[in-house]
């Protein structure tokens, strides 16, 4: 049945969703509001990236709805989900550039693939998108000639080319030194706040993203535990999002992987 | 037994499995490869220039020592009927019809189908080829494409290249070092190859082409996307396409010596 959802740029249903017989999901719903930052955040293992390929069509979910500017995500066609996925840009968590193009054509990528422009625009756009993310200086450099961070900038700039209208950043902050964090937060905000692109943010990174957000969807148990903007959810009463937002070891949701006795193990009584 | 029996089984199944997966992959190929040729040219002539250019090395070392070693056991086995003049068209029938498409092909799984195998999946692994699908690119039609085509062109080309080269060997060895008679090695290869006989190389060598690239190709693109997956990808490259030609290179040689 396909169902429209016009109100939210990107709406989520009732998603059930698993793999290897493992569910990941169990009745999903979130709503992302367009032209906000909406961060979504959970422990490790929860799911963060796996949404986002359900929502780019990557995945096709097990039951329910994903929605995309009022278009279901699992019944489109793959020129259909080409189609769609021109209006968006992805930062993936390692920038994923193209190791055998350098800097320049990396940004002109998208550009030289789905439109006719003439040269000296594509060089105009991609300056001006390497300069938004301070690194116009870098233009003729190969991807393994740049830090960590470069690299992910550069992969902004690249995911900004064709001016879309959701940008999705998949842990943008992970493994960053404060400076780069500072600069890709800054970035990601300016970018928002003056193209009024659409950003979803997936992170653990609470304090830093919850500093730029909108709004926040805390995810545990294959479903969203809180949601609302940072400062509602650092207020929330449930141990798990208590336990999240003050990072504590202790709590409804394990450090430990489940496994056999501590003790009995160590004394070789477990068969292995 | 049963285990035994369910192994047997489940082998089975994906080996069908894989074979339907490796036909519709071609199938796909072949759908957007005159788009490819059309749209993207320069890619495919990079491509021709890693696959080819690239592998030439490899392609005179061995095609020289090959026609070497034909010429001295070929002497010493045409000299014992007194047939040594014969010497220039026992390696140049053995090199255009067999040797040469064979050997090219095996060495092109060793150096370029590799290469091609551990770069794709190495692209699996860093989320590129996600990249491209998230920035509605089809990475078929803009990376597995061009190397394949890069592959098909290349080999009938090395193929040839092995084979004079291979020739020069035996001709090295035969006439400088044990005293055929130069004359007598030109002229008898050229009254007894015939254009049949080349053409039989060069049609095994177009189909070993296609499917050394397109095994290499398939590999990379369908690797696990970990360290141990990109290894195992290229590994099964060299094993498969090795296997694969020599069967066909059987079936082909009775097909087209009737």
């Amino acid at each position: 049945m396909k169902k429209d959802c016009p109100k939210s740029i990107v709406e989520i249903r009732d998603v059930v969703f698993s793999r290897d017989a493992k569910p990941i999901f169990d009745g999903l719903n979130i709503n992302i509001p367009r032209g906000k930052i909406t961060a979504v955040m959970g422990p490790s293992g929860t799911g963060k990236t796996t949404l986002l390929r359900l929502i780019t069509g990557q995945l096709t979910p097990d039951k329910g709805h994903i929605c995309v500017d009022g278009k279901d995500v699992s019944t489109m066609s793959r020129e259909q989900l080409f189609a769609m996925r021109r209006r968006m840009g992805m930062l993936f968590q390692n920038g994923a550039l193209l190791t055998d193009l350098d800097v320049f054509e990396n940004v002109a990528f998208p550009l030289r693939e789905h439109t006719d422009l003439p040269e000296k625009l594509i060089r105009h756009i991609v300056l001006t998108k390497l300069h938004a993310v301070g690194l116009r200086g870098t233009w003729r450099m190969m991807p393994s000639e740049l830090s960590g961070g470069m690299a992910r900038r550069v992969a902004l700039a690249r995911s900004m080319a064709m001016d879309p209208d959701i940008i999705i950043y998949d842990e943008p902050l992970a493994g960053l030194d404060p400076i780069s964090m500072g600069v890709i937060l800054r970035l990601i905000k300016r970018l928002n706040d003056a193209l009024g692109i659409t950003s979803i943010v997936v992170s653990h990174d609470v304090q830093e993203i919850g500093s730029i957000a909108d709004c926040s969807y805390l995810m545990a148990d294959g479903k969203v535990v809180a949601s609302g903007a940072p400062e509602e959810l650092s207020k929330d009463g449930n141990p798990i999002v208590q336990q999240f937002m003050a990072g504590m070891a202790e709590g409804p949701v394990p450090f430990h992987y489940p496994g056999p006795d501590y003790e009995e193990q160590l004394l070789g009584r477990v068969v292995e | 037994m049963k285990d035994w029996l369910c192994e047997i089984r489940d082998a089975m199944k994906a080996f069908v499995r894989t074979v339907g997966e490796l036909t519709l992959f071609f199938i796909n190929i072949v759908m957007y490869t005159p788009r490819t040729l059309v749209r993207r040219p320069g890619l495919v002539v990079k491509q021709v220039f890693n696959s080819g250019t690239m592998s030439m090395t490899i392609i005179l070392t061995c095609g020289l020592f090959v026609g070497m070693v034909l010429g001295l056991q070929g002497f010493d086995t045409l000299q014992r009927f007194g047939a040594e003049e014969a010497l220039g068209t026992f390696a140049t029938l053995s090199l255009v019809k067999e040797l040469g498409p064979v050997l090219t092909a095996l060495l092109f799984a060793g150096r370029a189908g590799t290469a091609l195998a551990s770069e794709i999946g190495l692209m699996r692994a860093t989320d590129q080829l996600a990249a491209m699908e998230m920035m509605a690119v089809d990475p078929v039609r803009r990376i597995v494409i061009p190397r394949f085509l890069g592959g098909v062109v290349a080999m009938p080309f090395l193929a040839a290249i092995f084979n004079m080269v291979a020739i020069f060997g035996a001709f090295i060895v035969g006439v400088t070092f044990m005293g055929v008679d130069e004359g007598a090695f030109w002229s008898q290869m050229h009254a007894n190859v015939a254009v049949a006989d080349v053409a039989q190389g060069v049609i095994k060598s177009v189909v070993f082409g296609v499917v050394a690239s397109l095994l290499a190709v398939y590999q990379g693109y369908t690797s696990v996307p970990t360290a141990e997956g990109v290894g195992r990808a290229t590994t099964r490259t060299v094993v498969t396409t090795a296997i694969t030609v020599l069967i066909l290179d059987y079936m082909l040689t009775a097909a087209l010596i009737g």
